[in-house]
């Protein structure tokens, strides 16, 4: 308990005395809330998990695409 | 067969996986060197006691901070991609992209990330020793981060360790150590790691020379140059040499890339290293041939560098299109013959699974032999090209070309730099040198470009594979619209264009307020 406490008050502290870091750490959460929730939600869905149900959907499609011989 | 593909599609993937890769490939350099030249700087605090090197390494690791909370997660867009633009290259690459980023993400990630707090929190709160172990274990996890990347990336350059499985078109892998221990592999980390020391350390030295020329915070410029040109002459050594084996590895693995790099048409022994050249257009009727309109070569060269024999044959763009069976090179035809084969076996395999069993016991058992395996399978790729134009397989010669002749001649003139900083810098005679010094200023960029120079080398060489021999671009880019990924290439643009903007401001501002208290 006793380290947990320290360990706390070794981050609580560090954010505390933070200068240029408090800058730094706005843009990393305005771009971390940009890439996650903004552009994964929006722009990036992992297609073969929304498109299909199960692996065996996902094999025979990509069995089909990469076998398009003409 | 290519009229199944939509090329727009491709391009604008490719344009927009190259944008992320390249702005990502910004912060990553800096991140990796200063982590060290920081923990170099720390020790010799720890070592002499003297505050003054306390200074120099916190406002070092202050400019480390901003590079790395501004670059941090940028990757991540990288594996956003995967998933929606290139998700039947995700599925057919199956577990070997996977293990090696899982690593990352469990082992490198989190360990840079908590020793990263202690190095900046933990002055005055732990000990000189244990703040030191934590500076060194930052540097050491940012490394690892970038090591298991370059395995992954190094697999796409030279696919080993894995077995295909034709009832989930997924690769699986084999053997975790071929695959993590490929020559690519090695060289590829040692080559990328190292030209990221050198970046650093070029950053490093056109700072101090700017307070040089400033005439301002003058002992900590001259020691700061003087670390950074120790590092940085260990680390351009090391890029040339881990060059030599990735220029070998690149020989065997991939020769297109290789006769790309050089603009070789004509296969030779005895053949020569272009020092300088000026290509012209292309040869109507011949794909790839674009002559020199000028050269300087340097004979027996370029066969030394791809096998340290200068009697060698190097095999050039001619030879791996049309074929020399004296040299036993197959022709572009017959790899194409032979991945149709390995794709027409897949197709039925597939329809044979549920309906006829005893031809998918015959079928997947060609799948599980070595021969068959690397006698058709192994051109797997190809099979999309039967009946094209040959050209469809030559990557973009002058692009490649150029990109690696300016990277080697940057490489050699960053070695020239660091070897006069030492010498100047160990006499104290920087001062007096200011032409040097704004050499100096004005190479700091050039590291930028060298590294991303070297990165357009190896990825547009290898074009059109995004797996050597088995996925061309076009089969592995998802059945999404152009028009999105274009939106999301224009978003990519602004945003990375802001974060740049912001990480040269706040750098900026850093660097005039300089290192008075050691930075904030």
């Amino acid at each position: 308990m006793h380290l947990l406490k320290k360990v706390f008050f070794f981050y609580y502290d560090g954010f505390r005395q933070m200068t240029l870091g408090r800058k730094l750490w706005l843009i990393i959460l305005i771009k971390l809330f940009f890439m996650f929730v903004i552009l994964k939600i929006f722009f990036f869905p992992d297609l073969m998990k929304k498109n299909f149900s199960n692996d065996r959907e996902r094999s025979d499609y990509m069995i089909e695409e990469l076998t398009q011989i003409k | 067969m290519l009229q199944n593909f939509d090329m727009s599609l491709v391009d604008w993937s490719r344009g927009q996986f190259a944008l992320t890769a390249l702005y990502h490939w910004l912060f990553v350099p800096l991140t990796l060197g200063l982590s060290f030249i920081v923990a170099i700087m720390e020790t010799i605090y720890v070592k002499t006691g003297d505050e003054a090197w306390k200074k120099i390494t916190k406002f070092w690791m202050t400019i480390f901070g901003i590079n790395f909370a501004i670059g941090v997660a940028t990757g991540i867009i990288l594996e956003f991609e995967f998933g929606t633009n290139w998700s039947k290259y995700s599925w057919f690459v199956g577990d070997i992209f996977g293990a090696p980023l899982a690593i990352e993400g469990i082992l490198a990630f989190f360990m840079e990330s908590t020793f990263i707090a202690v190095m900046f929190f933990g002055w005055e709160k732990v000990s000189k020793k244990f703040h030191l172990a934590a500076s060194w274990l930052t540097a050491i996890g940012s490394n690892l981060s970038a090591l298991w990347i370059l395995i992954a990336n190094a697999w796409m350059q030279n696919p080993v360790g894995m077995h295909f499985n034709p009832d989930t078109a997924r690769n699986e892998m084999l053997d975790f150590g071929a695959v993590a221990l490929s020559p690519t592999a090695i060289n590829k980390f040692l080559h990328t790691v190292t030209e990221a020391y050198v970046l650093a350390a070029l950053v490093v030295l056109g700072i101090s020379a700017w307070y040089l020329l400033k005439g301002r915070d003058v002992l900590f410029a001259k020691r700061s140059i003087v670390v950074g040109s120790v590092f940085g002459l260990i680390g351009i050594l090391m890029t040339i040499y881990t060059g030599d084996g990735s220029a070998q590895q690149v020989f065997k693995t991939q020769p297109v890339k290789f006769a790309a790099m050089e603009n070789l048409y004509e296969g030779q022994a005895q053949a020569p290293l272009i020092a300088f050249g000026i290509t012209a257009k292309e040869v109507e009727g011949e794909p790839g041939h674009h002559p020199f309109a000028f050269k300087i070569p340097l004979p027996g060269m370029l066969s030394f560098l791809a096998t340290h024999d200068f009697n060698a044959y190097v095999p050039g763009l001619k030879d791996l299109i049309y074929g020399n069976p004296e040299h036993g090179i197959l022709s572009f035809q017959e790899k194409a013959d032979r991945g149709a084969v390995a794709q027409e076996a897949l197709r039925q395999l597939k329809e044979a699974r549920d309906n006829d069993p005893e031809k998918y016991k015959e079928l997947r058992a060609k799948f599980d032999d070595p021969s068959w395996l690397k006698e058709y399978f192994a051109y797997f790729g190809y099979g999309y090209y039967k009946g094209e134009d040959p050209a469809l397989l030559i990557p973009n010669i002058s692009m490649t070309f150029y990109s690696f002749h300016l990277m080697v001649i940057l490489g050699f003139w960053f070695l020239l730099v660091f070897v006069l900083a030492l010498i100047w810098g160990v006499k104290d005679k920087l001062a007096g040198k200011r032409w040097f010094l704004w050499l100096m200023v004005w190479t700091a960029p050039l590291a930028y470009l060298a590294t991303e120079l070297g990165w357009i080398t190896a990825e547009v060489g290898r074009q059109p594979w995004i797996i050597q021999d088995l996925m061309p671009n076009m089969a592995a880019v998802s059945n999404i619209s152009a028009t999105t990924v274009q939106v999301t290439f224009w978003l990519f643009t602004l945003t990375f264009t802001i974060l740049a903007i912001a990480e040269l401001k706040i750098m900026f501002k850093q660097i005039k307020l300089g290192p008075k208290d050691g930075g904030q």
